[in-house]
C-alpha cells in the first residue's frame, strides 16, 4: 500500500527544508517552490481522495503503523476517515491559497523564504494532526505546532505581533500541557505496551467516572483554547489584529478545527459517558460563544477583529452540533467545520487584500468603495454573505444542520443560537454598508481594482461554497459514517448506564 | 574490630581509575611542561583521549556485565547496569565540557584566567597576561570532577560517598574561581559556592552519623535492612536521614538550599558553568536515586513529604525567581532550580519508571545546558576600543541576535524549547518520562504543579527567544555585540543541538538502554 499520508505530512517539511537549504541567489525562486510543492501536495491528496472508500467513511483508511518509540507505548500511526479527509482538504486547499496570496508581502527575500517555509512546516503539523491515529503523536503535533505558527505571527505582521504571539503561545501551551497530564494518564488507564497509545486501543476503557471525566476535561480544556471558545478565546482576536491576513486565514480556517476535531474525534470517541456528563455545560458555553461572540463582532471597528469574532460565535454553532449527539448535528458541525474555512479563509484574505491596498483595517477609514472598485465589492459580498449563512452558499446548509439536528434535544439552545442568524446579518451587511457604500472618500479614489491573482485565490473558495451550496451531498457523503459511529459510541455508554 | 583486608576486584573500576589516574598525570603535565601554548594542546588532547577511553571501557564493561553488575568491596562500591548508565552520561558531559574548556576568542583569548593566584586588576595578572600564561590546570581539575562524579554513581556506602562528593567539589570550587573577566564575581561565587557546599557537606556527614547511631551501619543496604527491622520511627534516624538528604538537595539545587546556584552559575567561567550544571546534578541525581532506592526506600512514607515539598517549592521559587531576572546566566540558574524540581517530581511513590526515566532527563537537560552556555559563552560584549570583551549576558543585549547570527541563535532557541518541554526536542520526552513515573506512583498533584511551572517557566524561556528573533537591534548600538565563532564551542553547540534533536525526534533506541538499566545489584548479605 502507498503510504499516502506519510508523504503527505513528510512532503511539506522537506519543502521547507529546501527552502532554508536554498543558496541565497536561487531565493528569489521561493515562491515558486513553494507553491510548487503545495501543488503538488493537492495533486497528491486528490489522488488519495479518489481511492477513498466512501461506503466505509467511518472507518480508518491508508492506515499505516509503525513504531515509532516503543518504550512509550508511541507508535508512528497515521489513517483518515471521513472527518479527517475533509479537513486535510482544507488544509490542502487553503494553504497554497495563502501563499498565493502573500506573493508580493515580502520584499526581503530572507524574510519572504522564512515565511514560506514556516506556511509549509505548518502545514505538515495540520495534515499529521488531522491524520494521527495515536494520541501521543497527535498532542506531539498539536504541541510542536505552536513553534512554526508562534514565529508566524511573531515575525510578519503588524506593532502588537509580539504580543500576540506571546499570547497565542502562552494559552496553548497552557492547554497543551494540562492534556499532557491527561495524555500520560489516559495511557496508564490503557492496555500499555508497545502500541498502547493507539486511539483504538484507548477505545472503549472501563474508566471509573471519575477518572473519565477529569481526563475529559484535560482534554476539552486543551481543544476549547484552540477552537476559542469563549471564555478562553481573548487571543483570537488580537492574534488576528496582528498577523499578517493570510497567517490568520490558515489559522482560524484551518487550525483553530484541531480543537473541534479533537472534541469529535478524541473527547466523544475516548470519553463518551464522561462526554454526555459534560454536554449540558459545554453547550451553555458553545451558546454564549454564539451569542457573545456575534455581539462583539458587531462592536468591533477593526474588520480583522470582527472577522474573528464571527469565527468565535461559528465555532459555538459548531461545538453545539458536536456535543448535540445526534446524527444530523454531528454531521452538520463537521461540515461545517469545512465550510467555515472556506468561507472564513476567504473573508480574512479579503480583508487582508483591502489592508494592504490602505494600510489600515479601520472600518471608519473607508468608505464608498463599492464605485472605485466593484469587483472586489462583490467578492467581498458574496464572501460576506457565506459568512451570514445565506441560503445557495454552503455554510447555510451545515449551520441548519446543525439547528435542525439539535433541536430536538437542546431546543432551547438552537432557538437562543439562531438570533445568531440576525446579528451575522447585522456585522456583515453593517460592514459593507459603511466600507463600500456611501460617497467614495478623495483618498480612496487611488484604490486598485482586485487584481488577477487575487481573483485567482478567492475564486477557488466562491467556486467550492457555491458548488456545496447546491450539491452538499457530496460531502456529506463522507461524514455519515463516521457521524453515526460517533453517535453510537455516546449512545452504547448511555444505555449501559 | 578485626581488620580485614578487603578484596577488591578491579577491573569493573577501570574507567574511573582511568580518569583519576589521567587527572594525576595531567598535574604532572603541569609541572614539566612550561610552554602554556604547548601544554594546553597537550592537555586538551589529553584529557579527550582519557575520557574517550573511559567511555569505550564503561561500554565494554556494559557488554560483560554478568548477572546484574559486580560489588567491588562488598558494601562499599557496586558496579551495575544503572552506574555504568550514569556513568556514560557524565562522560558524555566530561568530553562536551573539555572541549568548551579549551575555546577561545578569534583573539585567542581562553575562557580561564592567566594566573589564578594574581589579584584582579593587579601588575602581576597584567604581567601574566602579557607573558601570554595561562592556567591550564583546568584540564587535570576537570578530571578529577569527572572522575569524582563517576565514583559518586556507584558508591553504596554513606562514608565513601563523602568522600566521592569532595573529589568533584573541591575540583568544582576551584574552577568556578578561575574566570579571566569579571574576576571579582568569579571569587565571590567561588567563596560562595565552598563555604555553602562546605557547610552542606558537615550537615551531610553528621546525618550520617546520626545514621550510624541509629543503625550501627553506613552501607546503603545494611542501612535499608537495619531500617526496616526499626519498628518505632527512631527521631536519630529520621534526624540523620533528613540530614543527608539536604546534602545531596544542596548539590542538586533545590530550594531551600538552591542559594549558591544564582552566583555560583553567573560567577564561574561559562564552560565550567556548562559543565557544572549539566554534570553535577546528574551525579547528586544518580546518587539520591541508588541511596532512595537501595536504602531508604523503607522510609518512603516518612520521607516522601520532604520530597514533594522541596519538588513544589524548586519548582515554583526557581520558575517564579527566573521571570524577574535580567541575566541570561542567572535566569538559566533559577531554571536550573526549577529543573531540580521537575527531577524531583519522579521520584513521588519511588516508581521502577523512574529509574530509567531520570537518566534521560538528565542527559537531555544537560545536553541542552552544555549548548545554552556554549552559546552564551560566544556572544561578547565589544569594548570600545573595538576588541572583543566580556560575555554580553544582559538580556537586552541578546536583542536581535537572531538576524545577526541565525544558527547560533537558532541553536540557542532549540535549547530553551527544550528546556521548556516543547514536543520533538529531547526536553519534552524526559518530561513526558517524568510525569509518567510520577502519575504512575501515585503523585498527579505534583505533575499538576509541575505542569503549571512549566506553563510559566515557557514565558521566560519565550522571553529570550523573542528578543533574539522578534525584536531588532536597537538603534545606536548595533556594534555592541559581537558573535565569536570559536570552532570548539561551534563544535559544541552543533553536537548538543543534535543530540537535544534526536533525543526528541528518535528517543527509541537511548530509552530502552536507560530501561535495561533500571536495576539495582543489592547485596543480600554480606
Amino acid at each position: 500500500m502507498f503510504p499516502f499520508l506519510t508523504i503527505l505530512v513528510a512532503l511539506p517539511a522537506a519543502g521547507a527544508a529546501l527552502l532554508w537549504a536554498l543558496p541565497a541567489p536561487a531565493r528569489a525562486r521561493s515562491r515558486e517552490i513553494a507553491i510548487g510543492v503545495t501543488g503538488l501536495e493537492l495533486v497528491l491528496f486528490v489522488v488519495m481522495a479518489l481511492q477513498f472508500d466512501k461506503a466505509d467513511a467511518g472507518a480508518f483508511q491508508f492506515s499505516e503503523t509503525y513504531a515509532w518509540i516503543p518504550q512509550i507505548g508511541t507508535s508512528w500511526a497515521l489513517g483518515v476517515n471521513g472527518f479527517g479527509l475533509l479537513l486535510i482538504a482544507l488544509a490542502v486547499i487553503l494553504t497554497p491559497l495563502a501563499i498565493l496570496a502573500a506573493w508580493r508581502e515580502d520584499t526581503d527575500l530572507k524574510a519572504r523564504r522564512d515565511y514560506l517555509a514556516l506556511i509549509l512546516v505548518s502545514l505538515s503539523f495540520m495534515v499529521g494532526i488531522f491524520a494521527a491515529r495515536d494520541v501521543f503523536l497527535f498532542y506531539v503535533l498539536f504541541e510542536a505546532m505552536l513553534i512554526p505558527l508562534y514565529f508566524l505571527i511573531g515575525r510578519f505582521g503588524g506593532l502588537q505581533r509580539r504580543y500576540a504571539a506571546v499570547k497565542f503561545l502562552l494559552f496553548s501551551l497552557a492547554g497543551g500541557l494540562v492534556m499532557l497530564v491527561g495524555v500520560v494518564a489516559l495511557y496508564f488507564q490503557g492496555p500499555g505496551g508497545e502500541d498502547g497509545f493507539l486511539t483504538d486501543r484507548l477505545t472503549g476503557l472501563e474508566l471509573s467516572t471519575t477518572t473519565e471525566r477529569l481526563l475529559f476535561l484535560s482534554f476539552f480544556l486543551a481543544f476549547a483554547i484552540k477552537a476559542p471558545m469563549v471564555p478562553v478565546h481573548t487571543w483570537l482576536p488580537d492574534v488576528a489584529e496582528s498577523a499578517r491576513p493570510g497567517t490568520t486565514a490558515l489559522l482560524v480556517a484551518v487550525l483553530d478545527k484541531i480543537g473541534t476535531f479533537g472534541m469529535l474525534t478524541l473527547c466523544l470517541v475516548l470519553f463518551p459517558e464522561a462526554s454526555q456528563w459534560a454536554a449540558p455545560g459545554v453547550i451553555v458555553f458553545a451558546v454564549i460563544s454564539v451569542i457573545y461572540g456575534a455581539l462583539l463582532a458587531i462592536g468591533q471597528k477593526d474588520m480583522l477583529r470582527l472577522v474573528s469574532f464571527t469565527s468565535v460565535s461559528h465555532f459555538g454553532v459548531m461545538i453545539l452540533g458536536i456535543f448535540a449527539f445526534q446524527q444530523t448535528s454531528i454531521e452538520g458541525a463537521a461540515l461545517y467545520m469545512f465550510n467555515h474555512g472556506l468561507s472564513t479563509g476567504a473573508l480574512f484574505l479579503l480583508v487582508g487584500f483591502l489592508v494592504a491596498r490602505t494600510g489600515t483595517a479601520d472600518v471608519d477609514a473607508y468608505g464608498g468603495l463599492q464605485k472605485v472598485v466593484p469587483v472586489f465589492a462583490g467578492y467581498f459580498l458574496v464572501v460576506g454573505l457565506s459568512s451570514l449563512s445565506l441560503p445557495g452558499l454552503s455554510p447555510f446548509i451545515s449551520e441548519i444542520m446543525v439547528f435542525v439536528g439539535a433541536y430536538p434535544v437542546a431546543a432551547v439552545a438552537v432557538i437562543i443560537s439562531a438570533i445568531s442568524v440576525v446579528l451575522a446579518a447585522l456585522y456583515i451587511l453593517l460592514t459593507y454598508k459603511r466600507v463600500f457604500t456611501g460617497p467614495p472618500r478623495e483618498e480612496l479614489a487611488a484604490t486598485r481594482e482586485l487584481t488577477v491573482r487575487e481573483r485567482l485565490v478567492v475564486g477557488p473558495l466562491i467556486a467550492l461554497m457555491l458548488l456545496l451550496g447546491f450539491l452538499p451531498g457530496i460531502a456529506i457523503d463522507y461524514l455519515s459514517a463516521p457521524s453515526a459511529d460517533a453517535v453510537s459510541q455516546v449512545a452504547i455508554e448511555e444505555a449501559g448506564a | 574490630m578485626n581488620f580485614v583486608t578487603p578484596e577488591i576486584a578491579w577491573a569493573p573500576l577501570a574507567p574511573i581509575i582511568i580518569v583519576l589516574g589521567a587527572a594525576a598525570i595531567g598535574v604532572l603535565i603541569e609541572a614539566f611542561v612550561r610552554r602554556p601554548a604547548t601544554r594546553r594542546t597537550i592537555q586538551l588532547g589529553f584529557g579527550l583521549v582519557v575520557l574517550i577511553a573511559a567511555l569505550g571501557t564503561t561500554i565494554a564493561q556494559w557488554a560483560a556485565l554478568e548477572g546484574g553488575g559486580t560489588t567491588v568491596m562488598q558494601f562499599m562500591l557496586t558496579v551495575d547496569r544503572q552506574a555504568l548508565a550514569w556513568q556514560t552520561v557524565i562522560l558524555v558531559f566530561g568530553i562536551l565540557g573539555i572541549i568548551l574548556f579549551a575555546a577561545r576568542t578569534r583573539a585567542g583569548e581562553p575562557a580561564f584566567t592567566a594566573l589564578g593566584s594574581a589579584s584582579p586588576g593587579s601588575l602581576e595578572e597584567t604581567l601574566a597576561r602579557r607573558r601570554g600564561l595561562e592556567v591550564t590546570e583546568v584540564f587535570p581539575l576537570l578530571l578529577f570532577a569527572v572522575g569524582g562524579m563517576m565514583l559518586f554513581t556507584c558508591v553504596t556506602d554513606f562514608v565513601f560517598l563523602f568522600v566521592a562528593l569532595e573529589v568533584f567539589s573541591l575540583a568544582l570550587y576551584i574552577l568556578v574561581a578561575l574566570a579571566r573577566r569579571r574576576r571579582l564575581m568569579s571569587h565571590e561565587a567561588a567563596l560562595k559556592y565552598f563555604l555553602l557546599g562546605a557547610f552542606s557537606s558537615a550537615i551531610y556527614i553528621f546525618g550520617v552519623a546520626l545514621i550510624y547511631g541509629a543503625t550501627t551501619q553506613t552501607s546503603f543496604a545494611p542501612v535499608g535492612r537495619a531500617i526496616d527491622v526499626i519498628s518505632d520511627r527512631d527521631p536519630l534516624l529520621l534526624t540523620g536521614v533528613v540530614l543527608v538528604l539536604v546534602g545531596l538537595l544542596f548539590k542538586l539545587g533545590a530550594v531551600p538550599f538552591h542559594s549558591w546556584t544564582p552566583d555560583a552559575y553567573q560567577g564561574a567561567p561559562t564552560p565550567v558553568t556548562a559543565f557544572m550544571g549539566a554534570a553535577t546534578k546528574a551525579a547528586a541525581t544518580a546518587a539520591l536515586v541508588r541511596i532512595l532506592y537501595t536504602s531508604l526506600y523503607p522510609l518512603e512514607w516518612e520521607i516522601s513529604w520532604m520530597i514533594w515539598a522541596v519538588a513544589c517549592l524548586s519548582m515554583v521559587l526557581g520558575t517564579v525567581l527566573a521571570l524577574v531576572q535580567t541575566n541570561v546566566k542567572r535566569m538559566l540558574a533559577y531554571s536550573s532550580v526549577a529543573h531540580a524540581g521537575f527531577i524531583l517530581v519522579a521520584f513521588a511513590g519511588l516508581t521502577n519508571e523512574a529509574v530509567a526515566a531520570l537518566p534521560f532527563y538528565l542527559l537531555a537537560y544537560g545536553l541542552a545546558t552544555i549548548g545554552a552556555f556554549a552559546v552564551v559563552s560566544q556572544v561578547r560584549e565589544r569594548t570600545e576600543d573595538g576588541s572583543v570583551g566580556a560575555e554580553a549576558v544582559r538580556l537586552g543585549q541578546w536583542a536581535g541576535l537572531g538576524k545577526r547570527s541565525p544558527l547560533l541563535a537558532g541553536a540557542m532557541a532549540l535549547f530553551l524549547l527544550s528546556f521548556a518541554g516543547i514536543p520533538l526536542t529531547a526536553g519534552f520526552i524526559g518530561k513526558f518520562e517524568v510525569f509518567s513515573a510520577a502519575i504512575a506512583g501515585g503523585g498527579w498533584p505534583l505533575v499538576l504543579v509541575a505542569v503549571i511551572a512549566s506553563a510559566v517557566a515557557a514565558f521566560f524561556y519565550v522571553r529570550l527567544v523573542v528578543l533574539m528573533f522578534l525584536t531588532d537591534v536597537p538603534e545606536g548600538i548595533e556594534d555592541a555585540v559581537e558573535v565569536e565563532d570559536s570552532p570548539l564551542a561551534t563544535l559544541v553547540v552543533v553536537v548538543t543541538a543534535a543530540g537535544v534533536i534526536v533525543l526528541g525526534v528518535l528517543p527509541a533506541g537511548v530509552l530502552s538502554v536507560f530501561e535495561s538499566a533500571a536495576q539495582f545489584l543489592v547485596l543480600s548479605n554480606g
